[in-house]
């Protein structure tokens, strides 16, 4: 993305003062579009909300009585709904709008880049708050599990974590060539990162190859994380190195991002 | 612009265009698929970064992308989506939001025809339904330079004669128009000047008409006696008219079809873009 050059402002005097379009209110707008676009979107909301909670909701009867299990099940689908609403749903979005001209068509407006992808942002954080609110409340109402331990551990690493798996999942629509193989490409990476994270997070027997490569990825890190701080309450201080991990990601996933950005389709 | 280049690895798309449009004009870029049209107007819009000369529009150079000239001009893309979920009031009150001075959304959807379809969602709307959208959604910041890239291709006639109408209405409003197209009709019926291009060079510039007059002969065509369609061409066709006219009173025959054609602007486009 190159860099843009905001007009100059004009002054309280004159005529264009006021009706002059604001970077935050501009954003505020884009948030309020995408928000409509997506609950008009049954697909999108459905995979972005239902899925998970269906996965949590089954799972759940299925473990019922054993708390153990359900201590670590319910942190599990918070991260997986982390992934699923970042990573997965921006991803989507972003071929979709590529492939399709939206992307090149906002381009060629006023709106400010920062703007543009302020809403876009905002839009995926709203389904992650909205998501684990739901996951708390769930764990609270139906699965013995109290209100989370440590509230500010909860809530950064699902900042860190949103802002990790958006970046990754802007930066991984660069790789995906045109949206009939979106799906394929995203579940490429989504069930497998998802697999080998629930996998390695749940038992204690997993090979030491198959833990050094789930405590590499940002998903185990995030469920740990989200672990300590829903179930067990333990601080941050206990898990830096799984924020670490997931920084990591976000810096590599952000560099990515920004440097491949494609506002079109490389078929025209 | 003046001596506009762009190049793709090896291949050079535009070889070095210089136009300079006037305010107020509708200018054409007529020529063949391929001809370099598109990577123009792109590096005009600032979608794309010129390789070399210089390019100015409306005084500043688009590869900045100010957002202060993207508030004076307009874009109708060649293929431009939309979200499938919107309907056309709620994008152009979007779009209109991005805007300073941007016009009324209720008389946008009135120029564009939309109307009856304002609030159908746009998946629901047909091609020609969309590209009134993309019309509309470039108009509603009431920009002073529009772009307008194959506007009707794909448009079956009538939707033609309405792009056009509006096309003209946008002049009469006193826009600056710079429009690509493949039609020669297209190029005719609108375009204050037009520029041949092929090959990303421009072969030759200026009003439709004195493009067609300047280029060749008058053509006059009839047919004679043996029913053969003859065709001759001349830069004095009163002469020729002289000569043939009297010729055939003085056989007692009739010049059946007797026709006195100026060249036409196709006719120069056909000379001009046939491979030499």
């Amino acid at each position: 993305m190159p860099d843009e050059t905001i007009g100059t402002v004009e002054g309280p005097g004159s005529p264009a003062f006021g009706r002059l379009r604001h970077p935050v209110a501009l954003t505020w707008r884009q948030y309020r579009l995408e928000r409509k676009m997506f609950w008009r979107n049954p697909s999108a909301a459905f995979f972005n909300f239902a899925l998970p909670l269906l996965f949590l909701a089954g799972a759940g009867a299925a473990l019922s009585g054993n708390q153990h299990q359900l201590n670590r099940l319910v942190p599990m689908i918070a991260g997986m709904s982390v992934m699923s609403t970042t990573f997965t749903a921006l991803a989507y979005n972003i071929v979709f709008l590529r492939e399709r001209g939206v992307l090149k068509r906002i381009r060629g407006t006023p709106l400010p880049t920062i703007s543009y992808f302020g809403g876009v942002a905002a839009n995926a954080v709203t389904n992650t708050a909205l998501q684990i609110t739901i996951i708390v409340l769930a764990g609270r109402a139906f699965f013995g599990i109290g209100w989370p331990g440590h509230w500010g551990a909860l809530i950064v690493f699902v900042v860190v974590g949103v802002v990790s798996f958006a970046a990754l999942g802007v930066a991984f629509a660069h790789a995906i060539p045109n949206f009939e193989s979106t799906a394929a490409y995203v579940n490429a990476v989504f069930l497998p990162v998802v697999a080998i994270s629930f996998y390695v997070f749940d038992s204690s027997s997993a090979p030491g190859f198959v833990r050094t490569i789930a405590e590499a990825l940002p998903l185990k890190p995030l469920i740990d994380g989200l672990s300590a701080a829903m179930v067990s309450g333990a601080g941050l201080g206990s898990h830096l190195d799984a924020l670490a991990v997931i920084a990591l990601w976000g810096v590599f996933g952000l560099y990515l991002a920004v440097r491949g950005f494609s506002w079109e389709s490389s078929r025209t | 612009m003046h001596d506009l280049r762009k190049r793709y690895g090896d291949y050079e798309a535009v070889r070095g265009i210089d136009i300079t449009v006037q305010r107020g004009e509708v200018f054409g870029l007529l020529g063949p698929n391929g001809a370099g049209k598109t990577t123009t107007v792109e590096i005009l819009e600032g979608y794309r970064t010129r390789t070399g000369g210089e390019v100015s529009v409306l005084g500043q150079d688009p590869a900045r992308r100010s957002i202060e000239l993207r508030r004076r001009i307009g874009i109708v893309l060649q293929s431009g989506g939309i979200y499938s979920h919107i309907t056309p009031r709620e994008a152009l009150r979007h779009w209109a939001s991005f805007y300073p001075h941007p016009r009324d959304v209720e008389e946008v959807l009135d120029l564009a025809g939309l109307q009856a379809k304002a609030d159908e969602r746009s998946r629901k709307l047909s091609g020609g339904q969309l590209r009134r959208l993309d019309f509309a959604l470039a108009l509603v910041g009431d920009p002073e330079l529009i772009f307008l890239d194959e506007p009707t291709t794909g448009f079956d006639p009538e939707a033609r004669r309405a792009a056009w109408e509006t096309v003209r209405s946008l002049r009469a409003l006193g826009k600056t128009i710079l429009l690509t197209t493949h039609y020669l009709e297209e190029a005719q019926a609108l375009a204050d000047r037009v520029a041949i291009v092929k090959d990303g060079r421009v072969l030759a510039i200026g009003p439709p008409r004195e493009l067609g007059a300047g280029a060749a002969h008058y053509r006059v065509a009839y047919r004679d006696s043996a029913g053969e369609l003859v065709e001759r061409e001349t830069d004095d066709p009163t002469g020729l008219l002289h000569e043939l006219t009297g010729e055939a009173l003085a056989r007692g025959e009739q010049l059946e079809e007797l026709t006195v054609g100026r060249p036409t602007l196709e006719d120069v486009y056909l000379e001009l873009t046939a491979d030499a």
